[in-house]
């Protein structure tokens, strides 16, 4: 079904709401095109006019700064019109509905919507409402799914590692809250990484984890063995205040990753994290901003992933850059 | 008046019927099945053919949605669509709004059912007051008015000792003590079954055990007090064995389960369905598994609707912040019958003896 709803009759991406049963050939195009679009952000005039004339709608029910500013330029690099509605300024604080709120803003011919929502699912929500003319981009759903971030991962380790196959990566943290996590293990799995470890505390890897492909791991020295790529999680304070967690400093005891621990992964491992970091929370800064940690190529990514989703999406999946 | 009703499917468990036969009626009362008596002329003849004949269905658990919902449903629209459906006794629950945890609540809902003229009402009324859980309802004058319970719905009694004092003081009265399992805190906020597909689809999940864990607490208290209880919608198999090895000790308890039980999961919810956003959730399939069996052994006393009707909007939100609940009179006998072909049940008629009084096992 999510691959029915996300592609047209030929198997072109249509919407893009989770990577869960999209096919491989489907994510190597996206990562492929990104790769094109690279080049845009380097150039003096950084626009190529594939989305000319379009208009998105960046529509967040949630604050982000990363994600929304990377579709926003992306967007723009395309040469479309965007608008950025944000829950602060919008009606639904007034009480109109979430399909209220999209049939006005769809009756003003917006071609492409990218949502952010705190509840898991609400883009497919939206995708089934808007016409057949409308393309939705999860921008991230509760903690279902982040579709463009597990992309621009992806697209990071293959620029760093040069493939999938035989790769060991680790995602470590709050899994069981994190839509990243969720998208991740569903693109890596379907690239071809065939070793895929949760690591966290019970409290925080969800029951069921191994049904989607990923192996648990409880004890963080254990879990980031011989890996070539961590990818840490941001740990939110809220986490404290459900009885998840006793402390911000346990969790760094047990689950933080300082530079001693890294000497358990390869030696040439890589170090991702979604943003935004919390120092001394999750990870030291001598990793964060150490040589193998790529946190800033992947917002640097991020535009070019999305600029690919989003001409995809729209049926442009012309070359970048003439 | 004497009335023939011809060519139906006559479906009568007390008396292992599920037969094509003739009805024959004189003023009111059934004098006859398949052969007329002799001399019955009938003034009116009813062609049943394609229809089902049954004793009047009792459901236990029909939400009206009157007072307080009326946009939702009515007690004319829902008693309607009752006896459309064969249910000619619904049992309301008392999470109205106002709650039925006063004489004057009682009585505007049988003036309401009177009016409407179909199905008979019979209410619930809360153990506590306002269903808050902290003082005890005016059990004797809820009697008095005409309930045949109290129930404190879905929400927890979560002080023990004020939940012992009320299953103590229902006792004195007779009454029976509804109870729809839930913990208060385990689960909370989650609106599917923890399962691997919650985990997939990142939604707040409700695990098993918080049904199994409020049916264990209420059992202690059933056991010291000797209270008539009735587990209401029971989702899970290890609930339902709970309930069965506390008969067996001799524990004055019965339960229920929803039809929907017995035919969905939590996957049925596939991509976000919120068709299939109930309370408590679809569970996995060995907790259908479990009580598909306790249905055939008689574990399970009674088959209800749990009809909960909806306005459109209530559905239309993404998932999590839909309204749980689905409308099911109407659909009951298919769902009935549907899951018998299914599911090749032995005994013919046998779905339906889990909706007519006295009969709630099948030889």
């Amino acid at each position: 079904m999510s691959l029915a709803l996300q592609t047209d009759s030929k198997g072109r991406l249509r919407h893009f709401l989770t990577v869960e049963g999209l096919p491989r050939s489907l994510l190597t195009e996206i990562l492929d095109n990104a790769e094109r679009f690279t080049g845009v952000g380097e150039r003096a005039v950084k626009k190529v006019p594939l989305l000319r004339g379009k208009t998105v709608i960046n529509l967040f029910f949630e604050p982000s700064t990363r994600t929304r500013t990377t579709f926003d330029l992306a967007a723009k690099r395309l040469s479309a019109d965007v608008m950025n509605i944000s829950i602060e300024t919008s009606s639904a604080k007034k009480g109109e509905s979430l399909a209220d709120t999209l049939r006005n803003l769809e009756a003003m011919h917006t071609d492409m919507f990218v949502v952010r929502h705190q509840s898991s699912g609400a883009p497919f929500y939206i995708a089934q409402q808007v016409g057949p003319e409308v393309s939705v981009i999860n921008g991230g759903d509760g903690r279902h799914s982040h579709p463009t971030q597990a992309m621009l991962d992806a697209f990071t380790i293959r620029r760093v590692k040069g493939g999938f196959d035989g790769l060991s990566v680790a995602i470590v943290g709050d899994i069981a809250h994190s839509r990243v996590a969720r998208s991740e293990i569903h693109a890596l799995r379907t690239l071809g990484v065939s070793d895929l470890r949760a690591v966290g505390p019970r409290t925080l890897v969800p029951t069921g984890i191994e049904a989607m492909g990923a192996t648990p791991y409880y004890d963080m020295e254990e879990g980031i063995r011989g890996c070539d790529v961590i990818v840490m999680l941001r740990l939110q304070q809220e986490r404290m205040d459900s009885a998840l967690l006793p402390s911000a400093h346990e969790y760094f005891q047990l689950y933080g990753l300082t530079q001693q621990r890294l000497k358990l992964a390869k030696r040439d491992v890589t170090v991702m994290h979604p943003g935004p970091i919390n120092r001394g929370i999750e990870i030291e800064s001598a990793v964060a901003d150490g040589s193998q940690s790529v946190i800033l190529q992947q917002v640097t990514h991020g535009i070019a992933v999305r600029m690919a989703v989003m001409a995809m999406c729209m049926g442009n999946q012309a070359e970048a850059g003439e | 008046m004497n009335i023939r009703i011809s060519n139906g499917r006559l479906v009568d468990p007390a008396n292992r019927l599920d037969d094509t036969q003739d009805l024959f009626i004189s003023n009111g009362r059934i004098v006859a099945i398949g052969r007329a008596p002799r001399g019955f002329a009938a003034q009116r003849v009813i062609d049943a053919g394609g229809c089902l004949v049954t004793p009047g269905f009792v459901d236990i658990a029909t939400h009206l949605r009157e007072p307080g919902q009326e946009h939702k449903g009515t007690i004319a629209s829902e008693t309607a669509a009752a006896v459309a459906s064969g249910f000619t006794t619904v049992c309301c629950p008392p999470n109205t709004q106002p709650i039925i945890d006063t004489p004057a609540v009682v009585e505007l809902i049988h003036h309401r059912a009177q009016q409407a003229n179909s199905a008979r009402v019979v209410p619930l009324g809360a153990l506590t007051q306002g269903l808050a859980g902290k003082v005890l309802s005016e059990m004797a004058a809820l009697k008095g008015m005409g309930c045949v319970g109290v129930s404190n719905a879905r929400e927890p009694v979560t002080d023990t000792n004020v939940l012992r004092r009320a299953m103590e003081y229902a006792t004195t009265l007779d009454l029976t003590v509804h109870i729809q399992p839930r913990d208060a805190w385990l689960g909370r906020g989650g609106c599917m079954h923890e399962s691997p597909l919650s985990t997939r689809l990142g939604l707040p999940s409700i695990p098993a055990a918080a049904e199994a864990m409020e049916v264990a607490r209420v059992l202690m208290l059933c056991e010291a007090t000797g209270t008539k209880v009735h587990f209401g919608r029971i989702s899970s198999g290890r609930a339902l064995s709970l309930i069965t090895e506390a008969r067996q000790r001799g524990a004055r308890v019965t339960a229920d389960t929803g039809i929907a039980y017995l035919l969905m999961t939590a996957d049925d919810i596939g991509t976000f369905d919120p068709a299939y956003h109930v309370q408590p959730p679809f569970r996995g399939e060995e907790d259908r598994t479990a009580l598909r069996q306790g249905h055939k052994r008689g574990d399970v006393d009674a088959l209800c609707s749990d009809h909960q009707p909806h306005n459109r909007d209530a559905k239309a939100a993404p998932f999590e912040s839909t309204e749980p609940g689905i409308s099911m009179l109407d659909t009951f006998v298919d769902a009935v019958e549907g899951g018998r072909a299914r599911h090749r049940r032995p005994a013919p008629g046998r779905g339906f003896c889990h909706l007519c009084a006295g009969t709630n096992t099948w030889p």
